[in-house]
């Protein structure tokens, strides 16, 4: 069913009735030409480009969830392409080019807004990193503008542009990012993919990967033994488990990243605002709310539930930035299960297993990278050629030594 | 997670002091080790889903190294031990994960969050 303006007219003139489900409720097959794990955002999105990029419609979703129930439905939405290095931005820029016009390729509405999204800067210092990453984004052809303290006031007046250890003194903008509506995003990958020929099998756990003579011939699942030609792994925070079962040990850290939504209130943030004094960032939602995040919790985790200190933190630092916010009430907070990587930056390679493929190590940056992920990880699933887009997100670019450091860290997952 | 934890030195005192470096099970290898053991080290992760022993410093206390033994799953704190003593336990008898020494245990009841 294609959705459009006539067809909600039609079904309001008839009760509603004729809604039919968004995809199948699919049963597993014995065997298929590619299987996924992982129904969030970059397994669907793989799955869709597989058919449609290349052809290949013998393919399974496998989730031990529900569609959606991981990272994808948890994240703050926010879409930029703001990276400084040289492996990463082209890629960045490329998804969000891809996001720009996902609604109409997939014929649903994800309510990408493109609201702008702002870096604050707070020392001369700071001021000097952020010309210079808007400089590297714009060779790569994406927009960047350095914004001045009143530049920044005409766009975001409530900020406390004199807080006496953090003034505001200009931010770093990118008009074209801003959010999607993460579950609308899972939503319309499983429909459009479904809708090419896609099995998406809910309620499905990979318990074993099962491997003959070097190569994988399917996976032992909560539904039985599925076999399968290729095997791609897009588990996010379960990578380590998931990959441990074909013998392979990681470079990632599954950690908690928590996230937050008040009360709704009038219309008040308009663009992204990402504080540079610590990690905080905030947007607001079309529905009033106010979404916001900070940092890690720090330790190791598999639980999708973080802690009161980091609460805290984040509380300190939205109230140090906006003030105004310190009688907004709280409603919601969650976590997600990251899967840090070793230098910050994401993984979609080849595995030292003939026909096993793995994405990974997306941190909490993953989101934005749905639709170029999804393309560039069908690519490589189908041609065994890795794209040109994600030629230094190797797998052995640790031992090599390159590593794709954004912030300069090292080799710690938890400061990424 | 508990939001209290028991220093063996100094008792029972706010997370908020405490800093994370993160697992303490890679063992640094001796510099004339192979290229492969330090990739190995720096890079490679167990990243367990379950009981994992970690090193905590506590920068606002005693400024001790300790290593706290937690699940990560349920998030449970099960020991606090100075890391001195689990590198000499672990030195000892190296398939041994439980040291010997100071062992505090997160008090019950407070150890969930
Ligand atoms: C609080 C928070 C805020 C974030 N904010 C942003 C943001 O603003 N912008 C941004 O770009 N990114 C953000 N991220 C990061 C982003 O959400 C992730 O990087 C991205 O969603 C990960 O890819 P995914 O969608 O495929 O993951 P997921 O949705 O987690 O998909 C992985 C799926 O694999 C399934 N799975 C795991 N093990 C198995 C198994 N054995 N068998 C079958 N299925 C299995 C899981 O159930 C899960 O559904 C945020 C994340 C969090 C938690
Ligand atoms: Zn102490």
């Amino acid at each position: 069913m294609k959705y459009s303006a006539l067809s909600i007219f039609r079904q309001a003139l008839s009760g509603n009735r004729g809604w039919t489900p968004a995809w199948r409720e699919s049963e597993p097959k014995s065997h298929y030409d590619v299987i996924i794990v992982g129904g969030g955002g970059h397994g669907l999105a793989t799955a869709y480009y597989l058919a449609k990029n290349h052809g290949i419609t013998n393919v399974a979703v496998l989730e031990k969830g529900y569609l959606g129930s991981g990272n994808v439905g948890r994240n703050t939405t926010i879409v930029r392409a703001n990276y400084l290095l040289e492996g990463n931005e082209p890629f960045f820029a490329q998804s969000l080019k891809l996001w720009e016009g996902l609604e109409q390729e997939l014929n649903f509405n994800a309510m990408m807004s493109q609201r702008g999204v702002i870096n604050l800067y707070h020392s001369d210092g700071q001021r000097d990193a952020y010309a210079r990453r808007g400089n590297a984004m714009r060779l790569a052809g994406e927009d960047a503008e350095l914004l001045n303290r009143e530049q920044v006031r005409a766009l975001v007046p409530y900020l406390d542009f004199d807080n006496a250890r953090f003034p505001v003194h200009g931010g770093l903008m990118q008009r074209r990012g801003g959010t999607a509506r993460h579950d609308g995003v899972a939503w319309g990958y499983a429909r459009a993919a479904d809708s090419r020929g896609v099995d998406l099998i809910q309620n499905c756990e990979v318990t074993g990967i099962r491997r003959e003579g070097g190569r994988v011939t399917g996976v032992e699942t909560s539904r039985g033994f599925i076999g399968c030609n290729k095997l791609g792994l897009a588990a996010a925070g379960n990578s380590s488990r998931v990959a441990e079962m074909a013998g392979m040990r990681l470079p990632i850290e599954s950690q908690v990243l928590q996230a937050f939504v008040s009360e709704g209130i009038k219309p008040f943030v308009d663009q992204v605002v990402t504080f540079g004094a610590a990690l905080f960032y905030l947007s607001q939602s079309d529905k009033g709310g106010l979404v916001f995040g900070g940092s890690l919790d720090f330790y190791n985790s598999y639980a999708q539930r973080g802690n009161l200190q980091t609460v805290e933190n984040v509380m300190e630092a939205a109230c140090a930035m906006v003030p105004a916010v310190s009688r907004v009430k709280v409603l919601r907070a969650w976590g997600g299960v990251m899967d840090m990587s070793m230098d910050g930056s994401p993984i979609i390679d080849h595995t030292p297993v003939d026909n096993l493929y793995l994405n990974c190590g997306w941190c909490y940056g993953g989101f934005k990278a749905t639709p170029a992920s999804g393309w560039c990880f069908a690519h490589l699933l189908a041609t065994g050629e890795t794209h040109e887009l994600a030629k230094a997100f190797r797998l052995d670019r640790f031992s090599r030594g390159y590593q794709i450091d954004e912030t300069g860290h090292g080799a710690q997952a938890n400061l990424h | 997670m508990a939001s209290l934890i028991r220093c063996p030195h100094c008792g029972m005192r706010p997370k908020e002091e405490f800093s994370i470096r993160g697992d303490a099970s890679p063992v640094r290898p001796k510099p004339e080790a192979k290229f492969a053991a330090w990739d190995d080290y720096l890079h490679s992760r167990d990243n367990v889903r379950g009981v994992m022993h970690e090193h905590w410093q506590h920068v606002g206390g005693c400024r001790r190294w300790l290593v706290v033994e937690r699940d990560t799953f349920t998030h449970e704190v099960h020991s606090v031990v100075d890391a001195a003593d689990y590198a000499r336990a672990r030195a000892v008898k190296p398939s041994k994960v439980k040291p010997k020494g100071k062992t505090a245990t997160a008090a019950k009841g407070r150890a969930k969050s």
